[in-house]
């Protein structure tokens, strides 16, 4: 028999802490293919954040950084510049990347940093209990925006994708999803694309990945599920944002 | 037949695989593992046909598929 | 010390000098009044000799970008000043705990707040008490002289690899901006090989983590109790201290950095006059002389500390003194720089009556 799916060799068997239907293992897992088929985990340096993602070092077989919450953009940018041969990922979450982060990765997009980066957007604050994050959506309650997230209190949602992809830096930029299987399917090949952005020093490869998380949304993780498509989806658009092609180097 | 190995000790039980499995040959067991949660089974190994949708959508990455 | 030439350098070009000379080929950083010649000089230097020069987007930014360097091993480097060096806290205190070599600089200017951009000893508190959150220390190396901005960065780099722990040199905005004769030399130790520990890529070996999170039942205390240890044998081996003690010395002057050499030249000149003062330089502010000093109150020697700001070493002072001896004090806060003759008052003051000579 021959294997059509199996674990990725990158992972390590230890199991996911996250809560049932979070979608962090699956994006783990598309991570750790990618770095499997780029065969890069002997030169893999990846920045961890702080949130959800914070285990990553758990789970990877391979080197991690531990970052201060939001700072992962910088860490990474201290591990590429003195070890250009390595390859170097960040995993942030929203909070993580999109609020206490977003002078980091702003300027590590800006000056073009050759560098991965896996963005998780679940609208929400997932480690501390469900707090409103800067992607909350309009009229989403949360720990902190008990009455629903309000513009004229609170701001709106924030398009980090749309917002990166205008930055020369970048190049490679897109939201995706995973919650169905062809949304799945997508989602890798993006993953994909911003790992062979870095391969190809075409700087900052950026995937949003649309993500579940039922504990924080009071949601079965069915309902969760859905709630990608019903509610996010329609303000977050999926897409390649940016994509630098062949020849037109950095 | 295409072989379905389920790592059921390590299941959560959020039954996303059941959903999106396009033969319907999934189900939520009515026994407990060991984390307490109700896990994935196999109803009808006869329908599987291998696509490994069920493992490719699993958060706990427990599900391998050999054919 | 071979290879050694002697020039008329800024302090804060020595230091820089001194960082390229140790082998750190990697500096992040952010503008910053008055220690911008090093990032000049450094923007410079660094691309042209295989390095990289980062000017970051804040001091929050090179700080982390510095953390990840030293993860993987390499000497790098960040300077800034007062203000910056607050910004810079989370990311030292995220290296003592993840065991990260690193070397800080702070060329003091003077707070709180934004302050001003007079000289200052005003940050002693933040950095020898670690200065962010959490129970660690970080070396603190107080340069008084030109060549000691060089000396004491050589030997920042070789501290931070040794211990694997940030180091800081707090300098000052006299130190760092004026000129003196430096004798700049090549240094001989090796670095240390860091393929035991460092993040170099799971090559032929499990992945690896440079971490300070410990959640795991006594797994902190038990890290803590870990670093405690190593701050312990910092202090056995490392605590540096500069200390000329006349005989019959009649009391003696502590002081660190800028104060320590204003307060030199008073010294000098009261010995010159048949006085009998003694000379206490902290080289290390942290780990912190206490021995040595004990040593002197236990003579019954009265000690007057002199600084920078309105008392802050003075408490070290004391605490090592435990009451063997009087501790006076002579502050001055940033805005006026004392003179040798301003200190010499001080210490006439409070020499014991009867005693002066003819």
């Amino acid at each position: 028999m021959k294997p059509v799916f199996v674990r990725p060799q990158s992972l390590t068997d230890k199991p996911f802490h996250f809560c049932p239907g979070c979608h962090h293992g699956v994006i783990h897992r598309l991570v750790a293919e990618a770095i499997d088929r780029f065969g890069v985990r002997e030169r893999t340096i990846a920045a961890a954040s702080v949130g959800c993602s914070v285990f990553l070092y758990d789970y990877f077989d391979i080197d991690v950084v531990e970052s201060p919450h939001g700072r992962a953009p910088a860490v990474a940018t201290g591990i590429k510049r003195t070890n250009p041969d390595k390859f170097v990922f960040i995993y942030q979450g929203d909070g993580d990347l999109a609020a206490i982060g977003t002078a980091e990765i702003i300027h590590a997009a800006n000056r073009g940093e050759n560098l991965t980066v896996v963005f998780v957007n679940n609208t929400v604050y997932g480690m501390t209990g469900g707090q409103m994050a800067p992607t909350t959506l309009l009229g989403q309650p949360t720990t902190t925006s008990p009455y629903g997230r309000e513009f004229g209190q609170d701001g709106y949602p924030i398009k980090m994708t749309e917002m990166l992809a205008q930055l020369e830096g970048v190049g490679f930029a897109a939201r995706v999803a995973v919650d169905t299987p062809a949304r799945l399917a997508q989602a890798r090949k993006a993953v994909f694309r911003a790992f062979e952005t870095q391969l190809e020093e075409k700087g900052m490869g950026f995937v949003e990945i649309l993500s579940s998380c039922p504990t924080n949304w009071g949601m079965k993780p069915l309902e969760a599920v859905r709630r990608i498509e019903r509610e996010m989806i329609p303000y977050f658009p999926l897409g390649v944002y940016k994509e630098r092609k062949g020849s037109d180097a950095l | 037949m295409p072989k379905l190995v389920i790592r059921d000790d390590r299941c959560k039980g959020c039954s996303i695989c059941v959903e999106f499995c396009p033969k319907d040959c999934l189900e939520i067991t009515d026994r407990l593992n060991p984390l307490g949660y109700r896990p994935v089974g196999l109803r009808d190994p006869e329908a599987c046909t291998g696509c490994a949708i069920c493992a490719r959508m699993c958060p706990e990455v427990v599900i391998e598929v050999w054919k | 010390m071979s290879e050694s030439k002697v020039t008329f350098e800024k302090g804060n070009v020595a230091l820089a000098k001194a960082a390229v000379a140790a082998g750190c080929r990697y500096y992040f950083g952010y503008p910053i009044t008055p220690q911008s010649d090093i990032p000049e000089y450094l923007s410079g230097v660094l691309p042209r000799i295989g390095g990289q020069f980062v000017q970051a987007e804040s001091e929050v930014a090179s700080i982390n970008m510095l953390l990840g360097a030293g993860a993987t091993g390499k000497r790098a480097m960040t300077s800034s000043s007062s203000p910056g060096i607050s910004l810079k806290q989370e990311g030292i205190s995220y290296m003592a705990g993840s065991e990260i070599p690193a070397v800080i600089v702070n060329v003091q200017r003077s707070g709180p707040g934004l302050g001003g951009i007079a000289p200052s000893q005003g940050d002693y508190f933040q950095a020898t008490r670690g200065g962010g959150h959490g129970d660690y220390r970080v070396i603190v190396l107080a340069p008084a002289s030109v060549q000691e901005m060089y000396d004491l960065t050589v030997l920042a780099f070789e501290l931070a690899d040794a211990y694997r722990t940030p180091v800081m040199v707090l300098a000052d905005a006299m130190i760092g901006m004026m000129k003196e004769p430096l004798e700049e030399w090549v240094p001989q130790n090796p670095e240390p090989a860091k393929d035991d520990w460092a993040a170099t890529g799971a090559a032929g070996r499990p992945g690896r983590r440079i971490k300070s999170l410990y959640l795991g039942d006594g797994e902190l205390a038990e890290h803590n109790w870990k670093l405690a240890q190593k701050y312990e044998r910092i202090r056995r081996e490392e605590t540096r201290v500069q200390i000329e003690l006349p005989e019959g010395c009649e009391l003696a002057v502590v002081a660190f950095g800028s104060a320590a050499r204003i307060a030199k030249s008073a010294v000098d000149r009261l010995n010159d006059e048949g006085r009998r003062v003694g000379y206490v330089r902290p080289i290390t502010l942290w780990p912190f002389p206490e021995e040595a000093i004990r040593r002197v109150a236990e003579q019954g020697v009265p000690l007057l500390t002199v600084e920078l700001n309105t008392g802050q070493m003075v408490e070290d002072v004391r605490l090592a003194v435990e009451g063997r001896a009087p501790v006076h004090f002579a502050g001055y806060p940033p805005g006026y720089l004392p003179s040798p003759d301003d200190i010499y008052d001080e210490i006439v003051r409070r020499l014991p009556a009867g005693k002066e000579a003819a």
